[in-house]
């Protein structure tokens, strides 16, 4: 099961990446910087996923109390941050020649910013919560809290209008048909990476764990 | 209810007779004010976004500080643990402590508020200040803004006091959170001082009010979990 998900990873991000550099078009006004938005989606889509797993984990965790929906949980922020901090990497490199800045403070680089310093905290509150119990518990609480209000964030900081493109919304402009094939693909490749990843993180987690127990037992 | 006035009243007359909240706000304000003073040089010129945004820097920073004292108290003499024992639910006990913060922030800012006045609008002329126009709409907004952030407040405060970073860790956790309260917040207090009408900032304020449901409502909620049996 692990090497299917494997081989199934690796081919799709050889072939979002072939994709994305041959076969979609080059768009007309950003030219071949545009390329960079599908892998920016393929991460923030991916985050996406992972911070609404961190968010249902911590919900089952708070309702049933059982280790493994907090490893989970943990697992799942530590790669959501890995791909956010991506998402804004690639964001700022495709901002820089098509909005001529790094960053702007639009509604939904603003949210993004601070979904980021949300989970920073989410893993600061880990490290410096204390025993195992308290710390899945704190955590998870947390965490439901902040996945609450990242829409109201997103609301708020809406009151200043904001340049982002809305590309699937209304008022968003049609596609090429190959422009959306590349994202479905890299979409797909990044949702089994982050898969992937979680799996191995759990695995090594929970080696981790079983490794800290036989220690204690020993002595 | 009435649980919930009872814990109120209990909280406020202990706050009120042991005076931790009150002072700590009040100097740390001043101290705030000055520094803010001296930073940005303020003139005769004063922009009047920058004056709601140093009033509510000033609000939410010195309410936190005292916040988080406010359930190290209950940490002296095991007191929690014993609060624990009276036939109350933990969101009883959450929204009872809620009301006396909310209640002893607002008075510490109505104390502060004065101050502003005298130190950075003194001199601004043309500031519509009617009653009804600006003074009442200020203060409402300061009540909903406070209700806000000291929900998320006194929440944290009783998470943060258990864990190894105690008192580092309430501005971490609550700062990021509290984004849409400083930004409507100040939002509209600074339309108000402009004297624009209530259309320019309706949206605004529909937000501020759903945070508030929304965030004293979760943390209720949520405290039933927050809070062991051991008082931890």
């Amino acid at each position: 099961m692990r090497k299917i998900l494997f081989f199934l990873t690796f081919a799709l991000m050889v072939l979002g990446t072939w994709m994305t550099l041959f076969y979609a078009p080059t768009e007309v006004v950003m030219g071949h910087v545009q390329r960079i938005f599908y892998f920016h989606m393929g991460t923030v889509w991916a985050a996406t996923v992972a911070f609404t797993v961190v968010f249902v984990a911590s919900i089952y965790y708070l309702a049933k109390e059982t280790a493994k929906w907090d490893t989970l949980a943990y697992c799942s922020a530590e790669i959501g941050m890995l791909l956010l901090t991506l998402t804004i990497i690639t964001g700022s490199i495709w901002a820089k020649p098509v909005w001529g800045t790094w960053w702007t403070w639009d509604p939904q680089l603003t949210t993004t910013f601070i979904l980021w310093v949300l989970y920073a905290v989410y893993l600061v509150l880990r490290s410096g919560a204390g025993g195992r119990g308290k710390k899945a518990r704190y955590s998870a609480i947390f965490a439901i809290i902040a996945f609450v209000d990242l829409p109201v964030v997103y609301v708020s900081a809406r009151i200043k209008r904001g340049i982002s493109p809305v590309v699937f919304g209304p008022g968003g402009g049609g596609i090429d048909p190959a422009m959306m094939h590349t994202l479905l693909v890299v979409l797909l490749g990044f949702t089994l990476l982050f898969l992937l990843l979680l799996g191995e993180r759990i695995r090594i987690m929970n080696m981790e764990n079983a490794l800290y127990a036989r220690a204690g037992r020993g002595g | 209810m009435k649980k919930i006035i009872l814990i109120f009243r209990k909280d406020f007359l202990v706050e009120w007779r042991s005076k931790q909240i009150f002072p700590t706000m009040f100097v740390f304000s001043l101290l705030l004010i000055l520094v803010f003073n001296v930073a940005f040089e303020f003139r005769s010129d004063v922009d009047l976004r920058t004056v709601s945004a140093v009033v509510w820097i000033t609000f939410i920073f010195s309410g936190l500080l005292a916040l988080g004292r406010s359930f190290s108290l209950e940490k002296e003499n095991n007191a929690f643990a014993f609060l624990l024992l009276t036939p109350v639910s933990k969101s009883y006990i959450y929204l009872g402590k809620l009301l006396s913060n909310v209640v002893m922030v607002l008075v510490s800012e109505l104390f502060i508020l004065p101050l502003f006045l005298l130190f950075f609008l003194f001199d601004a002329k043309g500031i519509p200040l009617s009653l009804t126009g600006s003074v009442l709409p200020f203060l409402g907004v300061m009540v909903l803004g406070t209700i806000g952030f000291v929900a998320l407040g006194t929440f944290f405060s009783s998470m943060a006091i258990n864990t190894k970073l105690r008192d580092m860790m309430l501005p971490l956790l609550v700062f990021p959170l509290i984004i849409p309260v400083v930004i409507t917040s100040v939002g509209i207090c600074s339309a108000i001082l402009e004297g624009r009408p209530p259309d320019y900032y309706a949206f605004s304020l529909q937000v501020l009010v759903s945070f508030d449901i929304i965030f004293v409502l979760l943390c209720s909620v949520l405290f039933e979990y927050l809070i062991e049996d051991s008082g931890d």
